[in-house]
Parts: structure tokens; sequence; C-alpha cells
């Protein structure tokens, strides 16, 4: 059964490694529901949040694939009961309706989000949530008028307590050998 | 963690010359003990060649007649001997051109290191002559590559290249040089690599592990082990044969497996796959510990999987992770080099004869016999078979030969039947089955192993894809047999269209030149055979001829290799007719 996993991939910082970590992918015509790369908090390894709707089976393939590239540092899934996450999404929409009326200033509180700017033409609403709700602010904002919207790839904090640094450790001893 | 993204280094204390980066590639080349690679000249790499040049009296350089060529030739030298192989070309159709063997060096776990020219670094990106992102392009057929751009990264990234296509599970790395880099100054200094961050070459063997398989294969009573390349790369020919004599258990080779033993062991039972024999498909369903080492359960190894050696309990010996349960669910998985985890082995297993269990095997053996081989190797009448060609190879050879294959028919009855006494005897394109594959590996072969015979055994359909390196021999003198198996179709395609396409012989057929008269244009003496009468003195005239030799046999055109496992069939639904 096809379930969302999370991916979290620890790599080098060099040019080049998202096409190596992308052709994973690409190799076993697997789409990529979202993709963020960050710094992580080790010094000079980036991080690469994945979302994939795979078998626990295929994942599992993927990410032992995944590690086998020389600037792979070390690759884990997560199921979403394993995840703490969040997705960031920006609402552009006419400055016209806050002002007038303050329905859609209602709403937005009502949804926890805030305002990020006000421009005399138009206002950028802010929400960071799971997906589901950022589609329903999008819905409820949307007889505004939405001028544009984005919405950014998750970002997930694992809940297992082992660091990444002793992981990386136990890997450089190993690759001592 | 800084030490992470770096190469393990103390060469701060050696002292250092200024050269320019074109000279610093020469000589890194120098320092990995490179004497010979295989290349073709074009603008963005010719300071590379002016340097190498300068050095003729330390590497040799084979010039090819297509950058392929270079490809197969330094996997043939690989292969061959045990080393890494080098080929070097220029940016844009050079480097296009090396794809192809780069990725069956990828999927073969052959150790190569391939060098391209590029543009200059200012130029990158503008679409520049002979500009192409060759990185891009083989960034999912690499172990690892990289793009130098400044002259001072060549001495770390040529050290680093090597370790990791020699190490581990090997394969290809490109190392692409912009112009630039190679005209600039540096400082050089060459420290060998023994480690790049925190890529695991060698896993430490987990002894648990090696206990918890010893002891599945002490209680099993039907112990069956497959083999493949892994033994040949790890050098663990000798631990096998102590771990199947030791143990008696019967041991099958995969086709990259081949000649990691003796043919002519008595515990070697054959080979696997489609094409392989019908007792070693046969018993994958009937053993009841199946000990994998080496070896990657490909398709055409295991044919249908939800058929395949479900009764078994699966130890896989595997250096490699990511082929841990890929394709067969393994019951104790030991990861490692496969020298490493026989020879942790070996002490705990018990001494063992398993002769009910031999016998079933011999009784496969004897069906085969009758119904495929005698036909196929000892024929009386009817056209020329490519088995009774293998056969007069044997007995002139004894099985001491290095036998490189193209792709198709010919590849199959030639693993099937050619004898092997060695190591490192059996070159072909395993995996990614590249047709063109056997003259350039051929003549690689012999330049990594020139005190053996090596015999370029191919069809009419794969010598023409790469025909032009018979130009290798005739500027080089170097010494091949090419044994022509021509049945003017490409057999194995044909064979297909024959058994599930009704015969509708789609684009198979081939109207070919004068093979003689081309190899006699290149300067090789060339012989063709038509007659069961004339067989074996040709072959004999070829081996003993001094210099290469071109022998052409033509062969039943709409003859077939069996046995065989229908594509989508388990290997237990193999066919001997």
């Amino acid at each position: 059964m096809k379930k969302t996993f999370t991916l979290s991939v620890f790599t080098d910082n060099k040019a080049g490694l998202l096409h190596r970590v992308t052709t994973g992918f690409t190799k076993r015509s697997i789409n990529i529901e979202s993709l963020t790369v960050s710094e992580s908090e080790v010094a000079g390894i980036h991080r690469y949040t994945i979302v994939v709707n795979l078998e626990e089976a295929q994942v599992k393939k993927l990410v032992t694939a995944l590690e086998k590239q020389i600037e792979v540092h070390k690759a884990f899934y997560h199921g979403e009961e394993n995840i703490v996450y969040q997705e960031i999404a920006l609402y552009k929409i006419p400055s016209g309706v806050i002002t007038h009326g303050g329905l859609a200033e209602k709403i937005v509180r009502q949804h926890g989000a805030r305002m990020l700017a006000a421009e005399p033409e138009f206002t950028v609403i802010e929400k960071t949530g799971y997906q589901n709700e950022i589609e329903a602010l999008y819905k409820e904002l949307e007889p505004f008028r939405i001028l544009e919207f984005v919405r950014s790839g998750r970002v997930a904090i694992t809940k297992p307590m082992k660091e990444l640094k002793e992981y990386l450790e136990e890997l450089e001893l190993a690759a001592g050998n | 963690m800084d030490t992470l993204t770096k190469t393990k280094s103390s060469a701060k204390a050696k002292k250092t010359v200024r050269m320019a980066g074109a000279a610093a590639v020469v000589q890194s080349l120098i320092a990995e003990g490179v004497d010979l690679m295989f290349g073709y000249p074009g603008g963005a790499i010719m300071p590379v060649y002016d340097e190498l040049y300068k050095s003729q009296d330390k590497i040799n350089h084979v010039l090819v007649r297509h950058e392929e060529g270079a490809t197969h030739a330094a996997q043939g030298y690989a292969r061959a001997s045990g080393r890494v192989g080098v080929c070097i070309a220029t940016s844009g159709p050079g480097a296009t051109n090396l794809v192809t063997g780069i990725a069956d060096a990828m999927i073969d776990s052959t150790p190569m290191v391939c060098i391209t020219g590029q543009v200059p670094k200012h130029l990158l990106g503008s679409d520049a002559f002979q500009e192409c992102d060759i990185i891009g392009i083989t960034m999912p057929v690499t172990k690892w590559n990289y793009q130098i751009t400044e002259a001072a990264e060549i001495p770390e990234i040529f050290a680093k290249a090597f370790y990791i296509a020699k190490s581990g599970r090997p394969g290809p790395v490109v190392i692409d040089i912009t112009k630039n880099a190679q005209f600039d100054d540096l400082d050089f200094v060459y420290e060998k690599c023994t480690k790049v961050g925190s890529y695991v070459a060698r896993p430490t063997v987990n002894q648990e592990q090696v206990e918890a398989a010893a002891e599945l294969i002490n209680e099993a009573k039907r112990p069956y082990i497959l083999f493949g390349q892994g033994i040949i790369l790890s050098g663990a020919e000798a631990e096998l044969t102590d771990l199947v004599e030791k143990t008696g258990i019967p041991a099958a080779w995969t086709i990259m497996g081949l000649s990691a033993m003796p043919t002519d062991h008595p515990l070697n039972v054959g080979m696997l796959g489609m094409h392989g024999n019908y007792g070693p498909n046969i018993m994958t369903n009937e053993c009841d510990v199946l000990i994998a080492i080496g070896m990657r359960f490909d398709d055409r190894v295991t044919g249908n999987l939800a058929k395949y050696a479900k009764q078994a309990k699966v130890i896989h010996i595997e250096i490699d992770p990511a082929e841990i349960d890929k394709n067969v669910k393994t019951e104790v998985a030991v990861l490692g080099d496969a020298k490493d985890v026989l020879k942790a082995l070996l002490p705990l297993v018990n001494k063992n004869t398993h002769t009910d269990w031999h016998k079933r095997f011999k009784e496969c053996d004897k069906l085969e016999y009758e119904k495929v081989i005698q036909k196929e190797t000892e024929p009386t009448e009817g056209a020329l078979t490519m088995g009774e060609a293998i056969r007069g190879v044997n007995e002139l050879t004894n099985g001491d030969a290095i036998i490189v294959t193209d792709v198709g028919q010919h590849q199959m009855i030639a693993c099937r039947y050619a004898h092997f006494n060695s190591t490192k005897s059996n070159i072909t394109s395993g995996g990614l089955g590249t047709m063109g594959f056997c003259l350039p590996a051929a003549i690689g072969a012999k330049m990594g192993a020139p005190e053996r015979d090596v015999i370029a055994v191919v069809g009419d359909g794969g010598i023409q894809m790469t025909i032009q390196e018979l130009g290798v021999i005739l500027q080089t003198g170097v010494n091949i047999k090419i044994l022509l198996l021509n049945n003017e179709f490409l057999g194995m395609v044909r064979q297909w269209q024959q058994l599930f396409f009704d015969k509708r012989y789609a684009s198979t057929e081939m109207v070919n030149p004068d093979f003689q008269l081309l190899a006699q244009a290149y300067g090789i003496k060339a012989k063709r055979v038509s007659e069961r009468a004339d067989l074996s003195d040709a072959l004999k005239e070829m081996m003993e001829h001094e210099g290469s030799f071109f022998l052409e046999v033509m062969v039943g055109k709409e003859n077939n290799v069996f046995p065989m496992v229908p594509s989508g069939a388990g290997v237990g639904d193999i066919r001997l007719e």
C-alpha cells in the first residue's frame, strides 16, 4: 500500500549534487511530491527533505540507493507518525478587501495566519501549517481574489533522538577501515 | 565534521613542484601506476595529449578509432588485469561517445577512470564549440564524477577518482577538466587517497551475521551456492573453492562469475540464468538454503521473481548494501567484501558431501546433454554450430585462454561451453548487453594480460558496431584471435521473433560485407570456414598464427540457443527445446 514518506537526505554541499540525488528518483520513475534543500545543524552538510508517495519496500530501496552515492552521507525515511513537519504558504490578495469590510482580516486571524506585508495595492498573508490547513485558508480567501499563491515544500524534524553527528561519526570510523 | 568533506591528507609535509595542469594530469596518472590508456584526442584535451607525448616512455597511449572503443578497451584491460582501466577523450562528441561504455562499466562494476576535456571555465554554459554537459549526462551512470575548473584541484581529484573507481563495489568515474585548468600552473604534490568522507568502501564483517549464515548452512539438507563477479573483484577465488570443497555444496556461476572457479571442478554445477544450464536453474527451486555470494539476482538470473526460490532460505553475501533485499528477500544478509566474509565463514561451516543432492544435478546434466549439449557441440550433420566452434577452441586452448564475447547467441553459447581454468578469463558485457563490446574489449584484455591468449568470440551484428577498431590491431600489432560466428542474422532477436512473434523477422537479417577482405584491408590474416571437415584445422591455424587472425565460421542461420527460461517465466519452467 502506498503511503506518504518523508526522506531526509544528508549530503556534501557541492554543485551538481541535486542532480545526483534526483537521478535516484528519475531512474526508478518515482515522482517527488515536494523537495526542500537547506543547511543542517552540522557545518558543511546539507539536508534534502523529500516527500514521496510510495510503498515502504520501494522507499527502503530508494533510500539505500541514495546512500550509495559517494557524497550522500546518510539518508532516512519516516512515516507521518515519526516526524514533526510544516509547510509555509504565501497568499497575495488585493488590499481593498482587507480595509473595506474586514472579513478577510477575520479569516486570517481565525486560521492562525498573519499579514506579512501590506502595500497600498496588495497584501501578503502568510500561513504555516499542514497542507490541509493551507488549502482550507486558500478556499476561504478565494472569493476575495487570490492574485498570487505559493506553497513551500515540507520541512520536517524527525522524532528519533539520535543526532546526525553521531551517525556521521560512526560512518567516518567505518570509512577509515 | 569538517574532515567529512575532505580527503584525508598529510600532503602539507611533502615538497611541491610547479607545473601546468596538463602535466599534473599525467603525473597523477603515473603516480597511480597507470602505464596504459586508451583514447582519442581533440581540441579541449590537447594540452594533456601534449604532456602524454612527452611521457611516452611512462604511459603508452593507444589510439582507438571511436571513443566508445576506448571505454570497452579500458574495460577489457581492467577485467583481464584487475587494475583500473583508463580512457581519455575530448569534450562534446568525444565525451558523449564514452557514455555507452561508462554505463556498461557501471552495471558490470568495472573500475574505470574516464578523463574528458571541457571548454574553458569562462565559456561554460555558453554553448561553446564542442561544449557538452558530460557531468550532467553521466551522473546516473557513474559511481562518481567531477568537473575540475581549477588546476590546483587536479592531484586531489585524481587520487579520489582512482580510489573510488577501485574500492568497494568498483565502477566508472568521470573527470571532466576545463581547458584553463589544463593550461594553468599549480604546485603539484600527489598523495594517494585512502578514504573519502563517509563512503564505506569495505564494511567490517559482522560476526553475528556470519554465525547466523554458518548455522543455516550447517543445518541445510540441500544447500546451493550461487556466485558472481564479486568473487573475482574481491580476489576470493581460493576462499570460494575452500568453502565449496569443505561443505560439499554444489556451486553455480552467473555469467559475470564465470572463471572464478575452474569449469571442470566437480562441485561446479554450471551456469545460471535464461540460457544457463538446466540443473542450476531447476535446482534453484529445489534447494532449502540458497547462498548467494557477490551476485545481484539480476532478472536474467532469476526469471519471474514470484516463482524464484520461494522454498529456500536465502543468505546473501554482498558488499553493496543497496543489493540486499533489492530483488530477493534474504533470511541472513552478510554485508562485506566476499573474501573477508568467506574467510570468516570457513572455520564455522561443517564438513559435508551432500552426495544425494549432487546426484540430482547430475541427472539434470544428463538430460541437458541428451537434449541440447550433444546436438550443439558434437553435431555430425547439418550446418556448422556455434557450439562445435567453441568446443574446437576448448580443445586447442585447454581452457587457458581469455574468452571475450559480444552480446547475443554467440555470447550465450560461448559462456555455456567455453572452458576456464583460471580466473579473469571471461570478459563479456553482462548487465548492459552492449553489442560492439567484444572487439575493443579483446584488444584491451590482451594489453592487460599480454602473456595470455585472447579470443574474441563475436557475432556478425556486434562486430560491425565497432569494426573500426581493427585499425588498432593494424597500428599496434596486438595479437588477438577473432572468431566470428556468422549466422547472417541478429540471431538472438531472430530467435525471439521465431518463438514469440510468429517468425516475423523484422529487421534481423543481415546483408554482410566480405569480412575476409575487410580484415585483410587492416593487414589481418583471415579465413572463412563453412564445412565441418575444415573447422578444426582452421581453428588450429588461427591459434598457431603469429599475430592477430580473423576466422569467420559460417553457422546455421536459424539455430537457437537452448535451454531457455522464457521471458516472464520462472527458473523452474526452463525449456530444453
